[in-house]
């Protein structure tokens, strides 16, 4: 039995297979509609999403599953103080995957040692999200045909956003990345980020406050939000706040092939006019959620199709 | 100062100087029967100063919590008076259960019965990370 707790978890081969079954999927959708009948996921929500948990919901009933669980902590055995060791031990004998979200870091690696069946992590606090990078993987390979060889930019609140982190360090495994990093400097990239994992794996890497300087050389474009309690002062906030806004003003020197992504949810770091550039492909991206993962939940049960 | 020679037992040798009570109490040494002497600030050519503890006794000694609190540490057996096995410690890749997480975002704040991980992820800069949450030890970051 295996289980996805964090992006490394997987090979770069074992990445690539996920990535075919989710292209195969999106080419043969009747292949795969039976392939999980009368297995169950059990999704384990202590606190709420929308994407997430839907995605995962959708790509096993896509599968010809079943979904039991819940969405909130309060309607879960965890409002009378169970702890997440119990409560997987008891979903175990109920499904036959479990994806977990959870408030507090590694959680979910605590119900993986526990649990009887594989566990994926659907977020974990501020720490890991490995199938959102799978998603943005599926995504960057689906626009760019290739996951090497380009040039990722980076804007927004670099600090604190974990699917940039988890998505930096899957990325650092691929020959000829470079990395741009554009923040304000109260949201800069954590430095041992730079140092474990852009230093030690040889990585190209610039920082910048100006999005503009640096658009004309980004192949992919990652966005994130930056949001008015990171930071220390309302004066900051406000200075800030619209640099990390993109327009299509600021996409006039990007290249024409530019993939423009976010993880969503959106508040207004992408002007809504960018909607109808081709070049955005947010909803894309969050369609490709369901598709890797209906892949990955393939591969965990030992399922072939 | 004289110390006499052990017959079976252990020596931990070339400890950092002041950093013997701290072993003693990690090892638990305050719980043995037998005799234990500490001895602090003994002239070395290769440290200036250096810590020795002498265990009278055969014990099982943890040594990755010895090598994580100071790699430079040996460990020599005693048997008949005789050393028959010296141990040179390095950084353990793992420890359990010496230090703890004080992230308050970590699982560790409020899970009952679980282990305290941590793992060597920078052993030039002996950086070790929880294995749930990341974070240093001491560090919420």
């Amino acid at each position: 039995m295996r289980n996805l707790i964090e992006i490394t978890d997987l090979s770069i081969a074992e990445i690539d297979e996920l990535l075919e079954t989710a292209d195969d999927i999106i080419a043969n959708p009747v292949k795969y509609r039976d392939a999980c009948r009368y297995k169950k996921l059990a999704t384990l929500f202590f606190e709420p999403s929308t994407r997430t948990r839907l995605s995962f919901e959708a790509a096993m009933l896509e599968l010809g599953g079943s979904v039991l669980g819940f969405s909130e902590a309060a309607s879960s055995s965890a409002a009378k103080g169970e702890s997440v060791s119990d409560t997987v031990k008891t979903v175990s004998c109920y499904a036959d995957v479990i994806a977990m979200r959870h408030p507090k870091e590694g959680a979910p690696l605590v119900a993986s040692l526990k649990a009887d069946v594989p566990v994926i992590n659907a977020g974990d606090g501020g720490h890991n999200h490995p199938t959102q990078t799978l998603t943005d993987l599926l995504t960057i390979h689906r626009e760019k045909k290739r996951l090497d060889h380009m040039t990722v930019g980076f804007c927004g609140d670099l600090k604190f956003g974990r699917t940039v982190h988890s998505l930096i360090t899957a990325l650092s495994r691929y020959e000829g990345i470079r990395i741009v990093l554009v923040s304000p400097l109260e949201l800069k990239l954590p430095s041992y980020i730079k140092k474990e994992i852009l230093k030690r794996n040889g990585i190209e890497y610039i920082q910048t406050t100006r999005l503009e300087d640096v658009m004309p050389q980004l192949d992919v474009l990652y966005m994130t939000r930056v949001q008015r309690e990171r930071f220390f002062n309302e004066d900051d906030y406000v200075r800030l706040k619209d640099s990390y806004i993109l327009t299509p003003e600021k996409l006039s020197n990007a290249k024409s092939d530019l993939t423009i992504m976010h993880p969503l949810p959106r508040v207004n770091e992408i002007s809504v006019e960018v909607d109808d550039d081709p070049r955005a492909c947010y909803f894309r991206q969050a369609l490709n959620g369901k598709y890797v993962r209906m892949a990955l939940i393939l591969k965990l049960l030992g399922i072939e199709v | 100062m004289n110390i006499d020679a052990i017959k079976n037992g252990i020596v931990i040798d070339h400890i950092e100087a002041g950093k013997s009570m701290q072993l003693y109490k990690v090892l638990n040494l305050d719980n043995l029967d037998c005799s234990v002497a500490i001895i602090k600030n003994v002239s070395s050519k290769k440290m200036g100063k250096k810590d020795i503890i002498k265990i009278d006794e055969e014990i099982d000694v943890d040594l990755d919590v010895l090598g994580y609190i100071d790699p430079n540490i040996t460990v020599n057996i005693i048997k008949d008076g005789v050393r028959i096995k010296k141990f040179n410690l390095e950084l353990p890749e793992r420890v359990t259960n010496v230090i703890s997480c004080k992230n308050p975002r970590c699982i560790t704040s409020v899970e009952r019965g679980i282990d305290q991980v941590f793992k060597l992820t920078d052993r030039e800069n002996r950086i070790y990370r929880c294995i749930y949450c990341e974070s240093k030890p001491g560090s919420p970051e």
